[in-house]
């Protein structure tokens, strides 16, 4: 071995990695073992790999969420996409309302739906969207609010599909977002004025980024979607027009305002609802 | 626009018109099931196949896929396809091409005479009718050679390119993974950080950071802030430092205006770039980044298939002379490219279509985690490319990009790649590795202890004049 080589394990005092690490989440300074990262480095990225996955195919599953709402009213609603791998190859399907499920929503004078979607992350649904859905209706006093719709296999734009069929004057879709290496369980939300199909992403106000673990807390997110829901509805419109407070989720960095643009679903989002 | 008939091995198949034979002869991919383009059986691709098998090459100049007044990057592709290198070939027909490819005749030599002759819609052709090993075999005699303040492309080596993205744009933190990338010996294709906040104020902090620290350490390779287009030229004006200029592009005219840009402003861009002079050993100032399923992701294909069309950019990308251009072949999600298998076959593809065109073609092999594939995949895809002679890869910190939110490739993959195929880095990278003590004497990069004058250098900010 020659007389400079690292040595196989060095004491956190001796690694000039841990000053770094405070300025970066990147994997710096894993080491070697040859050629390849330790073994450690290799199963960490493993697991969250797993996370990651595991989350993308997880089930929604209704009973706890639906005991997490506390007894609002709710029903339940399917998109075209008959399983999730059909899902992921067809963003169109998961768009459009399996017509069976089109006699389950109530025409009415509604202010606004709750739709709470599996999207790419039904852990995200699972463990934030009822939080936030209560904490949004706290602040919304005197609201006409529909009965909440859980929807599976759902992309972005089955919320309008379903808000047209409800004649809701908001759609607020909470939706799964594509589970990352580091959050597997980030939720979204996207408020769609007169929601109908063919709605444009421009259309759309989204708050992203609400999980536990450094990101958005549900109770600052329902502080945010009750004034963009309040705001979407005195000037009747959501979309570039209704100016957030504050730069959108600049903070987190938002891929796909950079340098890879369209390219498709690269960005954090569900779903890029062409 | 004629209508194609087979009847091959008593199966009797028609096709209205080439962008339907192209399609449906693609090896199966989730973007043209979505598109509504793909074959409609195994068999049917196969008849596909042998319609194009029997086609002569001169009909691609004769039925342009997108008509040449309703597209520019149709008219760049017809202007200057170079008659006099397609004269040897313009008797054959695609399969006569393949066959021809795979000869011992097809030498590196010739192959670079060839390819101005060559159209893209050539090249995907041939490609449908290639398996990976035929792909790996043709790219891998295909040399590209390109240059800036290091050489990229020669035989025998291996460039990378270090992507030191952090999601805050912050300045420590890029510096912190860009550090650690030079200690395992990558970076000689370029320092280039996809920008959280794409702005020009944003991208000139980036970009004197980079110059700092490239500048401190004499480090023979160029940065890059892959902002877009606009903003880099913006940054020109201002008097940044920019090395290369980066632009995502695509193979039409309406999905270039998705990415707002169009072929007049590349030229701009190109002409501002190498108006800075700042190339030591080369002047290729481009870099672009292209790939399968960015046309129809921005309702811009044309009923083409999204690997016929992803060849069409290689021919926006040529007419700039670029310094590296990749394909990012696993990010743009399962809709397009669904799992391992794609992703592999459509980065060999991309790859091949690029250097036969004379292209200096890059790969970005990565996965999305909704895609079906996982580092295992992308063992197998680097290997081949590695092979196949890419040239160059991208990396990050332990193959996690912290701001895009996808998988790509890790410093370890191009230490593996170098070790295992016996490639090298840019000579120009190799003496500035070999002069701080960072290679052995099989020129493999040390793991150096923290203790070692160049890591202490390195990562306590000094410069080389400090240590001396």
């Amino acid at each position: 071995m020659p007389r400079d080589a690292a040595p196989p394990m060095t004491s956190p005092a001796d690694d000039p990695w841990a000053a770094l690490r405070r300025f970066t989440p990147a994997r710096i300074g894993l080491g070697r073992a040859g050629d390849a990262p330790p073994l450690g480095a290799v199963l960490d990225f493993q697991l969250a790999h797993a996370r990651a996955r595991d989350a993308v195919h997880a089930a929604l599953d209704r009973v706890p969420l639906q005991a997490a709402l506390g007894g609002l009213p709710w029903l339940a609603v399917r998109s075209q996409a008959p399983d999730r791998g059909t899902y992921l190859r067809r963003p169109d399907l998961g768009r459009r309302l399996d017509p069976e499920c089109l006699p389950l929503l109530p025409k009415g004078e509604w202010d606004a739906v709750f739709v709470l979607a599996d999207g790419l992350s039904a852990t995200a649904v699972q463990q934030h969207a009822a939080a936030v859905l209560r904490a949004t209706l706290q602040r919304l006093p005197g609201w006409r609010v529909a009965p909440v719709v859980i929807a599976t296999q759902a992309r972005v734009a089955l919320g309008d599909e379903i808000g047209e069929a409800l004649g809701a004057s908001l759609c607020a879709m909470l939706i799964g977002e594509r589970p990352g290496l580091s959050v597997a369980d980030s939720l979204g939300v996207y408020l769609t004025y007169a929601p109908q199909r063919g709605r444009r992403d421009s259309e759309r106000n989204c708050i992203s980024n609400i999980h536990r673990s450094g990101g958005l807390a549900p109770e600052s997110a329902a502080d945010k979607l009750a004034w963009l829901m309040t705001e979407a509805l005195r000037l009747r419109l959501t979309g570039v027009e209704l100016k957030d407070e504050q730069p959108p989720h600049l903070e987190h960095g938002a891929p796909g305002v950079g340098s890879r643009p369209v390219l498709g679903s690269g960005g954090p989002s569900a779903d890029r609802p062409f | 626009m004629g209508l194609y008939r087979s009847d091959f091995q008593g199966e009797r198949h028609r096709f209205a018109d080439l962008r339907v034979v192209l399609a449906k002869a693609s090896p199966r991919r989730s973007g043209d099931e979505l598109a509504g383009l793909a074959a409609e059986s195994d068999a049917q691709r196969v008849a596909a196949r042998a319609v194009l098998a029997d086609l002569p090459l001169c009909r691609f100049l004769e039925e342009p896929l997108i008509p040449y007044e309703a597209d520019e990057v149709t008219r760049l592709i017809h202007d200057t396809q170079d008659q006099a290198a397609f004269a040897r070939i313009r008797h054959l027909t695609v399969g006569g091409l393949r066959d021809w490819l795979l000869s011992y005749d097809a030498t590196p030599e010739a192959l670079a005479a060839l390819a101005p002759g060559l159209t893209p819609e050539m090249a995907a052709a041939v490609s449908k009718l290639m398996r990976n090993q035929d792909l790996i075999a043709v790219a891998r005699r295909c040399r590209v050679v390109t240059a800036f303040r290091s050489t990229i492309g020669l035989e025998g080596r291996l460039s990378t390119r270090l992507q030191p993205n952090h999601p805050a744009d912050d300045l420590r933190g890029i510096a912190a993974a860009t550090l650690d990338g030079l200690l395992y010996g990558t970076g000689d294709a370029v320092i280039g950080v996809n920008p959280a906040t794409d702005s020009v104020a944003n991208g000139l902090a980036l970009l004197e950071m980079l110059e700092g620290l490239r500048e401190r350490h004499a480090i023979p390779t160029q940065s890059c802030v892959l902002a877009h287009v606009t903003n880099t030229i913006r940054m020109i004006e201002q008097g940044a430092p920019v090395d290369l200029v980066f632009q995502s592009i695509a193979g039409t005219e309406a999905a270039n205006a998705g990415f707002g840009v169009s072929l007049s402003v590349l030229r701009e861009a190109h002409e501002a770039a190498l108006s800075l002079r700042r190339g030591t050993v080369g002047d290729n100032v481009m870099y672009f980044e292209t790939g399968q399923g960015a046309a129809l992701s921005a309702d811009a294909h044309h009923g083409i298939d999204q690997q016929t069309v992803e060849a069409r950019a290689y021919a926006v990308a040529r007419a700039f002379r670029p310094l590296l251009v990749n394909t990012v072949v696993g990010f743009i999600g399962p809709e397009y490219l669904y799992d391992g298998k794609q992703i592999i076959r459509a980065g060999l593809e991309d790859h091949f279509c690029a250097k036969l065109l004379g292209v200096p073609m890059g790969v970005d092999v990565c996965y999305t985690n909704h895609a079906e594939a996982d580092q295992d995949d992308m063992d197998t895809l680097f290997t081949l490319l590695g092979v196949a002679g890419v040239n160059f890869v991208i990396t990050v910190p332990g193959a996690d990009d912290v701001m895009l939110g996808y998988q790509s490739g890790a410093f370890h993959d191009a230490l593996y790649l170098r070790s295992t195929l016996g490639l090298r880095a840019a000579p120009e990278f190799e003496d500035w590795l070999e002069l701080r003590e960072m290679t052995d004497a099989r020129g493999r990069i040390r793991a150096l202890a923290p203790q070692h004058a160049t890591t202490r250098r390195l990562l306590s900010g000094g410069s080389d004049a400090d240590a001396a």
